[in-house]
């Protein structure tokens, strides 16, 4: 007898969880509800992702994980134990490598292709909750594809900041249906939603929510014409390997206000280091 | 109880539903794609891919409809003790099983409601073959796919029904496809010639 059931998750659990997927397929956009169990983590580390990931896995799968871009955090560090563990997979940081990705508040640079399984871990769920806090009016609204108060919200950003200053979880439109909330991705992450090779699985576990994007679905940031969508970073190029199309961290690097930039997506950056790309900052 | 009720389930459970569920997850998640599925041996009339889909997906929890000869006393035995299974009538099931022929026509299934269109069936049809056939748009599709379907028209209306509608699963022996509602289907360019020709 193992300690756990293989990847942790009961069966029963499993077939909830992998039928509200399937539905989430067939409905890109549209959030399905599924009935959150409790994880052997707190709610901040990403459980709706974790269930999602045991759900999928199998034991022929390579997972990664990662926060924020990095490979190397506590927290992205224990789920990938997690799941050696339970579901005796392979691990690595590699993105090329990897079959299953799970993932919080980043898209990996490089693309992912065919036979890859990109998981998120999303906080709240629904685009509509800061204009409506009621879940059974957000839904009736998602049911009339009522989101004119979205755009108003936006271009409320336009009146006061000249541009919409929302640059995380910027909302994104489906197949021309449901707005959805992309969970709190930079908005410089957006484009890489359209068009994907891959398949993008969303877990919210406090929400008890699960939403997916097939492969080469039709993903648009809402906008306005006289303010179009713009996947804004950081005007420079990393100081490790001198990437100017990444999205960039800003690191205080001494006590006198010196600063760095370098590639949020630690796995593209060493790619890079070790094809002998320099930024201006390498030793 | 017969002897091939107890047998033919997953030797390794939570393993072998995983992969059958890779199968069922990449069928759904990329139209036209044929996949393999493995592990299941039901009793006929039920084919290995069919058990296979079945056993990963149902319990107690998932009203099964058995359409036409599907409702057979060894489809039922077998179902009902490797997933527990309630048997329904087709208005009120989450999966239904049969031959095209006999589940259709469709207008009897669950297709959701506007605000939880996910409380939909999910037909899982048994098919003669599996090959290149109709042409297929729409998410999960990088240009076109193209798969066998039993007809057009009907999958044309489902898919006016979006985000409202039916979800497809398509068996022969051991593989399997899919046709989520959201798919677009058209006459393959190949039977649209050969129809204008014909008229
Ligand atoms: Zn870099």
């Amino acid at each position: 007898m193992t300690e756990y059931n293989f990847a942790y998750l009961d069966e029963q659990t499993k077939r909830m969880i992998r039928r509200a997927i399937l539905k989430g397929l067939a409905i890109p956009g549209y959030q399905v509800p599924f009935a959150s169990r409790e994880m052997p983590m707190p709610y901040g580390w990403g459980t709706g992702g974790v269930q999602v990931s045991a759900a999928v896995l199998t034991p022929s799968d390579t997972f990664k994980v990662i926060d924020q871009g990095a490979d190397d955090t506590t927290n992205a560090v224990s789920i990938r134990t997690f799941f050696q563990r339970t579901a005796g997979v392979a691990t690595t940081t590699a993105t090329s490598d990897a079959t299953v990705i799970q993932t919080r508040h980043r898209i990996p640079e490089e693309p992912l292709h065919e036979g890859q399984i990109l998981v998120y871990q999303v906080p709240i769920p629904e685009p509509l909750r800061f204009l409506e806090p009621r879940e059974s009016e957000t839904r009736k609204m998602h049911s009339l594809e009522e989101y004119g108060l979205m755009h108003v919200k936006l271009y409320e950003d336009i009146i006061r900041h000249g541009h919409i200053a929302t640059s995380y979880a910027y909302p994104v439109k489906v197949e021309g249906r449901y707005v959805m909330d992309p969970s709190p991705i930079p908005k410089f992450d957006n484009p890489k939603l359209r068009d994907m090779a891959a398949i993008q699985l969303f877990g919210a576990g406090r929400e008890q929510r699960i939403y997916a994007l097939p492969p080469y679905t039709q993903v648009v940031s809402l906008d306005f014409e006289d303010h179009p969508f713009e996947a804004s970073k950081a005007d420079h190029p990393c100081g490790m390997c001198g990437a100017t199309d990444s999205y960039l961290d800003e690191l205080i690097i001494d006590d006198i206000g010196g600063r760095m930039f370098v590639c949020s997506d630690t796995d593209y950056c060493e790619v890079r280091q070790a094809a002998g790309h320099k930024g201006k900052d390498a030793a | 109880m017969q002897a091939n009720t107890l047998s033919g389930g997953f030797a390794d459970p939570a393993t072998q539903s995983a992969y059958a569920f890779r199968s069922v997850m990449e069928a759904m998640a990329r139209p036209g794609t044929i996949q393999d599925i493995e592990g299941a041996a039901p009793p006929a009339p039920l084919s290995p891919a069919m058990g296979a889909v079945l056993l990963t997906l149902c319990d107690t929890e998932t009203p099964v409809y058995l359409a036409g000869d599907m409702d057979c006393e060894a489809a039922r035995a077998w179902l009902a003790f490797h997933t527990g299974a309630p048997f329904v009538g087709p208005a009120h099931c989450m999966f239904a099983v049969g031959t095209w022929d006999a589940l259709t026509p469709l207008a009897v299934y669950p297709i959701g409601t506007s605000e939880y269109p996910d409380r939909s069936a999910t037909l899982i049809v048994a098919c003669s073959e599996l090959a290149a056939g109709t042409t297929l748009t729409g998410p999960g599709i990088k240009d076109q796919a193209t798969l066998s379907l039993p007809e057009v028209e009907a999958f044309q209306a489902n898919r006016t029904l979006f985000p409202l509608g039916l979800d497809f699963i398509f068996t022969c022996g051991e593989r399997l496809a899919a046709l989520p509602r959201s798919t677009e289907v058209s006459r393959s360019s190949s039977e649209a010639i050969a129809q204008a020709g014909a008229s």
